[in-house]
């Protein structure tokens, strides 16, 4: 009768055991493989999004760690009439910015998903804004908005459509206009080259069934590639939305928030009183604000828009 | 209904010439098929026809009206796709009412249509379902129950099934074979599958490099094909087709490689040593004890209904023959074919055209 192995094998020690324990079991390895990428998320995500939430709690100033003071800040920003200022031109700037985003990318889209002399360069040159620093782009704003230099000013003069300069970023009406305008520039590429790959999933032979069941061409956009093209309107038009009302960049350079508070958007609001006003704890609060208004964004779009019956198969 | 005429249609995308003057008559009520090997600008007519092809030279007429700059939806045609083409968005019930529904159709009327056309098709259990929930014989189905719903005056096919499994492929055949008997609505049919398109079809277009080589019922084609491309083409196994010449010396016939000499008909009106290519139908093949063509075995398969063989001439030529009979060859052995003079084709070697013998008049 043969030995038994294990009588002759040294005992193996209680970490490689362990070791070896731990590779033969699927569910401690897929965990293991996860760790790193977890780690990731936790020190880069989570961390900076509960340190947030925490500071928004507390009266932390720049330099004082502060200490917990429950929702003491939000009854504050609650009465504070440039806080809900800021809420109506986020939603403002957002709502009119995205709306026109969606309409122009979309037409922009549908134009370079025909066939053109030079597709490939027009498609090059629309990802331009996009691809462009946003800082760089805005300075370039400035300059067309600037009350003496303005190229804008100039041209209308020069046509005679207008004889005195107009004052973009100095009254508050302009400067709203002019700050979503700037926005709208920059944000077209993503929507266009975004719906364009949408439109380019659509068969062409699904445009010729439709052509010969008769439809004229609204009734072919009508009836076969807007339906079509919902489930992706959807994703991109949320993450428009969701870049549109986290906008700080444009702002900062082009108007820091003025005149007169009338372009502070709740993210460079956020920025003022808790970087440049050192009201750490206040700053967050702002902060965190946002956050409802994201997520219903985020639910409205992904129950409404992108979940749709016939995309899913099999079953009855 | 309506007969469709197409006269002297050319077709070029840019440079390229896809269509050099391609003629083909359709009665009214009758079902052809458009058959060739891919690239032969069968589709491209198809789509001419239908309107989404612009006709670069030439005309088509649908009925009276000749249709080159009507729109596609003023045609009266209904299509049915390669890849059926149904909107993924919508039911089966909405995909076969859309046209109506474009077309002003009152909701009671187009329910009805549809009704109706799901009923022919067996598609009423299927109405509220979405395309992506059928099978791929169900989608089938239903883009031909699109085409029905609006009664046009013609039917176009495009290769409608390629894209399903064998079995399913042959039950369709049928059914659509089947349907147009019952509505007789002119119908244009294109497959690349001669099969489909003999087994289908009223007439038979056999297009190769965007000319027509011949169009006639599929039983003339088979029997009489005007060119080795046809004879080639038409018929699974392929014709056997043996290049030699014509002998008159003595009692006319045929010398292959190999010194391969097969008795042809006596009236003959081909001159000596004409260059010719032989063709016989592998069905058409006889054993023999001691005269024909001497054959060596290479390969046998029974099917059981039919025993095919495959085989090598002492030229080197391939020869298939089927026998219906059960007989055991082994492979390497030489056995004599022989056939039928009658049944023999004969095709000029330099043209490819084929020589009229006594059974074609």
């Amino acid at each position: 009768m043969a030995v038994p192995s294990t009588a002759i094998q040294p005992r193996p020690s209680m970490f490689s055991r362990l070791l070896s324990r731990w590779s033969e079991s699927r569910n401690a390895l897929g965990f293991g493989f996860m760790l790193p990428a977890a780690a990731l998320l936790l020190v880069f995500l989570t961390y900076p999004l509960g340190l947030g939430v925490w500071l928004g709690f507390t009266d932390a100033r720049i330099g004082r760690p502060g200490i917990f003071i429950g929702i003491e800040n939000y009854e504050y920003l609650w009465s504070d009439a440039v806080f809900w200022l800021s809420v109506f031109n986020t939603l403002l700037y957002t709502i009119s910015a995205s709306i026109l985003k969606f309409a122009l990318g979309l037409w922009l889209a549908l134009i370079l998903n025909q066939n053109l002399p030079f597709k490939s360069f027009f498609r090059a040159i629309v990802l331009l804004p996009w691809v462009v620093p946003t800082v760089l782009s805005a300075i370039a704003f400035w300059w067309i908005y600037d009350s003496q230099f303005s190229i804008l000013s100039w041209a209308l003069m020069e046509m005679g459509l207008i004889d005195h300069r107009i004052n973009f970023l100095g009254d508050p009406e302009n400067a709203r206009a002019s700050v979503i305008a700037a926005n709208v520039w920059r944000g077209i590429p993503f929507v266009a080259i975004t719906l364009l790959a949408g439109l380019q999933t659509i068969p062409q032979s699904l445009y010729e069934a439709a052509t010969l069941d008769g439809a004229s061409r609204w009734q072919l956009f009508r009836y076969v590639t807007l339906p079509l093209l919902t489930p992706i309107i959807a994703i991109t038009m949320t993450f428009s939305v969701l870049f549109t009302f986290t906008d700080f960049q444009l702002i900062y350079v082009l108007t820091r928030g003025g005149p007169v508070n009338a372009t502070h958007l709740m993210a460079t609001l956020s920025f003022q009183r808790g970087i440049s006003g050192g009201q750490l704890g206040e700053g967050a609060a702002i902060a965190v604000a946002m956050i409802p208004f994201l997520l219903a964004a985020i639910l409205f779009s992904y129950f409404g828009l992108q979940r749709r019956k016939w995309q899913q198969g099999g079953g009855d | 209904m309506a007969s469709v005429a197409i006269g002297e249609v050319y077709k070029s995308f840019g440079a390229v010439e896809i269509l050099h003057g391609v003629s083909v008559n359709i009665e009214d009520g009758e079902f052809v098929t458009l058959v060739g090997p891919s690239g032969c600008g069968k589709s491209t007519l198809l789509r001419m026809i239908a309107g989404l092809e612009k006709i670069s030279r030439g005309q088509i007429a649908i009925g009276e009206r000749v249709v080159n700059n009507v729109a596609p939806k003023e045609r009266d045609v209904a299509m049915v796709f390669q890849n059926y083409a149904l909107y993924p968005h919508m039911t089966v019930a909405e995909n076969m009412a859309f046209s109506l529904m474009l077309k002003g159709v009152s909701k009671p009327e187009s329910d009805a249509g549809v009704r109706r056309a799901a009923e022919i098709l067996g598609l009423v259990p299927l109405l509220a379902r979405y395309p992506r929930q059928l099978s791929g014989g169900q989608r089938q189905r239903v883009a031909m129950g699109r085409a029905i719903v609006r009664d046009p005056a013609v039917f176009l096919f495009d290769e409608p099934l390629s894209n399903l499994d064998a079995k399913l492929r042959v039950q369709m055949r049928a059914e659509i074979k089947e349907l147009h008997q019952r509505l007789k609505t002119t119908t244009v049919y294109v497959t690349h599958d001669q099969i489909e398109a003999m087994t289908m079809a009223d007439k038979i277009v056999v297009m190769h490099d965007g000319i027509v080589e011949q169009i006639g019922p599929p039983l003339e084609l088979y029997d009489r094909p005007n060119n080795l491309f046809v004879a080639s083409f038409i018929g699974s196994p392929a014709m056997n087709l043996l290049r030699g010449e014509i002998a008159t010396d003595g009692s006319p016939s045929f010398r292959g490689a190999g010194g391969i000499s097969v008795p042809l008909a006596s009236a003959l009106s081909i001159p000596n040593g004409e260059p010719v290519v032989l063709g016989i139908r592998p069905e058409h093949l006889r054993l023999s004890d001691d005269q024909g063509i001497p054959v060596i075995v290479a390969v046998v398969e029974p099917t059981g209904s039919e025993v095919q063989l495959i085989g090598r001439t002492a030229g080197g030529e391939e020869i298939v023959a089927n026998f219906r009979e059960r007989h055991s060859f082994t492979p390497g052995e030489t056995i004599r074919l022989t056939a039928e003079p009658s049944l023999i084709h004969l095709f000029h070697g330099e043209t490819g055209q084929r020589f009229q013998t006594r059974t074609d008049r």
